[in-house]
């Protein structure tokens, strides 16, 4: 007991602000296009193995929900128009929570922002998202010390974390846990699986993405999101803009 | 490797002559459908012994689609049969349990995923198949459901409890929720596509399933990579090892409750996962091992860097360790909990931690040495009880090793490197080979054979939790189960890997 109690206080606190600390050269966040003239070479469109970039009326568009990060597009654009930034918060609201005027929104996520209960459901992961949501809970974020908290069960949660892609085997498992929840709520898509459902093509095994089955309120791209992502993603939901 | 091509009828007696022989033991069991090639369905199977493989190649006859099961002879066959039976309609006669695996109760009768003429987006009604949850009955026996979604933050799996009071008396487990038929979303991807999918099969195990692919790519093509890029495949598979390590020694004491292990589990797991963001700008590793070599190289400030972290880790992980070891509340729940034998785990084919926590001294590193592992120096600790304890030990004596490991690659790499990558030629069609590594959880085989134009024609994933799950149902028995948390992250295996 002694001991234990020595190296607590040998360790003190390590609890720190989620985005002060540098973020490594390598990491690799948002793609950015460049300002110069791109040479039409479609490279990017071919080596995408997410199909997230699409040209739109001659402009090339990146679907940050469905990219994996995984650098194939910077390293394949023949005029060099394309890098990663170092730029993680990526995560969005979607349509209906962004739209301005709907007070009633507004007001429950104020009020979840005072307190927040979350229920995570795995429906189709490869656990790096679920292994980076636990993270939330280590002494150095301490997701706690923003109200939020994890329940074991979804009649206890305002919010369901969703992380993959909905899987044919536990679609079921998906409506069952979204209906036992109480209303009103919100819903989260961690990562490019549960946001895009593109992450392994479409398969027999495959459903598709989460907003096919639920609606989502909070895409967060990544693969996975690391944990400050996914704490800018929640602070975004809850209209904490003091914190972010 | 040469394949000893048999008739699928004789596939026991020849499986008896290979087990007879002593030393090979069943790895991997697949089915492939070579019908446009060959016009046969085939089902190979892959034995591992004394540092060498050896191959079979069951062909199956035109008049039924059938083989005779090995299960009864192997347990270790039985969840391979059950999923050729599910995914490609062939029948094993006389498997005792051929309750559908891979494809639960919503998957339709007579349709097979896994066959070449079985489009991958053709829409597949839901179906409503029996599926019967296997339990003991009788008087003051209760059967307790779990999942599959669990109260915490993990993945999907449901178990039955048979229950004689708090004892156990008999576990079943129905899994592969997360299936997503990734074998077949890759058949038809080029090489370098189909490494992403590979790289995602599981998070935690990412760059054990990315060197499992590599080398099986590599072997085909008969390419040799450069040795410094070998140097830093070992050095991210040991990281990989290391957080993982160090990750499920925290966990576990969540299995006891006891919070200083936990968090001091979880902050030293944040400092690798850091560091592995650093070494490879994503925090499970993801992109550096791609067939053919490496992507990144390792600079002499993350040479630096490491060697501090790794310092820093050592230090602090034997003062975490020392407070376990010396609190007998803590031991009095992790010894003699859960007991694996090593009979169990030989009939089983059990790999990784949980076979040498019970005696069995296998390691993919050392056995069936692949990149540089031969030129490196480490142990393989050993524990016998086969318990919970002797799982956490085995852990706690890799993490010390891998350490060891990583300062000796250290050494070898270069400051300036140059040529990481080779570029992979075209293949012969429907030429096919293996890669396999030693994952945080033990062995990871790939199969892979390439189609025309360097597309993957059938890619078949073991990874080391396939073996190990139903090891888990058998070393709960006779405990209660309020211990069965604590069992199964003794084991901590991936539902994603197995599931795929």
């Amino acid at each position: 007991m002694i001991n234990i109690l020595k190296q607590i206080t040998s360790i003190g606190m390590v609890t720190e602000p989620y985005d002060k600390r540098q973020i490594p050269s390598r990491f690799r966040g948002q793609v950015v296009i460049g300002n110069d003239s791109c040479k039409n070479c479609c490279a990017c469109l071919a080596s995408c193995p997410t199909k997230a970039i699409s040209q739109q009326g001659g402009c090339l568009v990146i679907d940050h929900k469905a990219c994996i990060f995984c650098g194939e597009c910077v390293k394949h654009c023949e005029a060099q128009q394309l890098r990663h930034s170092t730029h993680y918060k990526l995560a969005t609201l979607s349509d209906n929570l962004a739209e301005t005027g709907t007070l009633l929104k507004e007001k429950i996520r104020t009020i979840f922002g005072r307190s927040l209960h979350i229920r995570h459901v795995d429906i189709g992961s490869c656990n790096a998202c679920d292994f980076e949501m636990n993270a939330l809970s280590n002494p150095f974020f301490d997701i706690g010390q923003y109200g939020i908290d994890f329940v074991a069960s979804p009649r206890h949660a305002d919010m369901l974390m969703i992380t993959g892609v909905v899987t044919r085997n536990l679609t079921q498992a998906l409506f069952m846990t979204y209906e036992a929840m109480p209303t009103p709520n919100l819903v989260m898509a961690v990562g490019a699986c549960a946001a895009s459902g593109q992450v392994f093509g479409n398969t027999y095994a495959i459903n598709g993405s989460v907003d096919e089955f639920v609606p989502v309120d909070i895409y967060v791209p990544g693969c996975p999101p690391r944990p400050q992502a996914l704490i800018y993603a929640l602070l975004l939901g809850l209209n904490k803009e003091d914190l972010i | 490797m040469q394949y000893q091509e048999i008739a699928a009828h004789s596939l026991v007696k020849e499986v008896k002559d290979i087990y007879n022989q002593g030393e090979y033991r069943l790895t991997a069991m697949f089915a492939n459908d070579e019908r446009n090639m060959k016009g046969y369905f085939a089902i190979y199977c892959i034995f591992a012994g004394a540092g060498r493989f050896k191959g079979l190649k069951a062909v199956i006859g035109q008049e039924a689609l059938q083989f005779p099961s090995l299960t009864p002879f192997f347990p270790s066959a039985a969840w391979y049969e059950r999923e050729i039976h599910d995914l490609f309609g062939i029948l094993p006669v006389g498997h005792p349990d051929l309750r559908p695996l891979v494809l639960h109760e919503n998957w339709p009768e007579g349709l097979y995923p896994m066959r070449k003429d079985f489009a991958i987006d053709m829409h597949v009604p839901m179906g409503e198949k029996p599926y019967n949850m296997l339990g003991v009955q009788g008087e003051g026996v209760f059967q307790v459901p779990v999942g599959p979604i669990h109260a915490g933050i993990i993945e999907p799996g449901h178990f039955r409890f048979s229950q004689a009071g708090e004892q156990i008396i008999h576990l079943d487990a129905k899994l592969f929720y997360t299936h997503r038929g990734i074998e077949k979303a890759v058949e038809g991807l080029s090489l370098k596509m189909a490494a992403y999918q590979a790289e995602r099969i599981c998070g935690a195990c990412s760059v054990s399933h990315a060197i499992s692919y590599a080398q099986a790519v590599e072997s085909i093509a008969n390419v040799e990579i450069p040795k410094e890029a070998e140097a830093i495949r070992v050095l991210v598979a040991e990281l990989e090892r290391l957080y993982n390590h160090v990750g499920d020694i925290g966990n576990l004491c969540a299995g006891v409750g006891l919070a200083v292990g936990i968090s001091n589990g979880s902050r030293l797991k944040e400092i690798l996962m850091r560091l592995n963001e650093s070494v490879a700008g994503n925090r499970f590793l993801r992109g550096i091992v791609i067939p053919g070599g490496v992507s990144m190289d390792v600079t002499p400030e993350l040479v630096w860097r490491i060697r501090k972290d790794l310092e820093h880790l050592a230090s602090e992980f034997t003062e975490i360790i020392g407070l376990l070891q010396n609190n007998s509340a803590f031991l009095d729940r992790v010894e003699s909990t859960g007991v694996l034998s090593s009979q169990a785990c030989r009939d089983l084919g059990v790999v990784g931690v949980a076979a040498r926590a019970s005696g069995i001294n296998v390691d993919m590193r050392q056995d069936y040495a692949y990149s540089i592992y031969n030129e490196l120096h480490f142990r393989v600790p050993l524990y016998t009880s086969g318990d919970v304890a002797a799982r956490l030990w085995v852990r706690k004596m890799e993490v010390e090793e891998s350490i060891k490991i990583v300062k000796e690659v250290l050494e070898k790499v270069s400051s300036k490197q140059e040529n990481l990558l080779v570029s992979i030629p075209e293949i012969k069609p429907y030429s096919s080979g293996f890669g396999w590594s030693e994952s945080p959880r033990g062995c990871n085989f790939h199969w892979l054979m390439v189609g025309e134009n360097n597309k993957v024609y059938r890619y078949f994933i073991r990874s080391a939790s396939y073996p190990n799950w139903p090891a888990v149902t058998i070393a709960v028995i006779d405990n209660i189960i309020p211990d069965f948390p604590l069992i199964n992250k003794s084991f901590e295996l991936c539902y994603a890997c197995l599931d795929r």
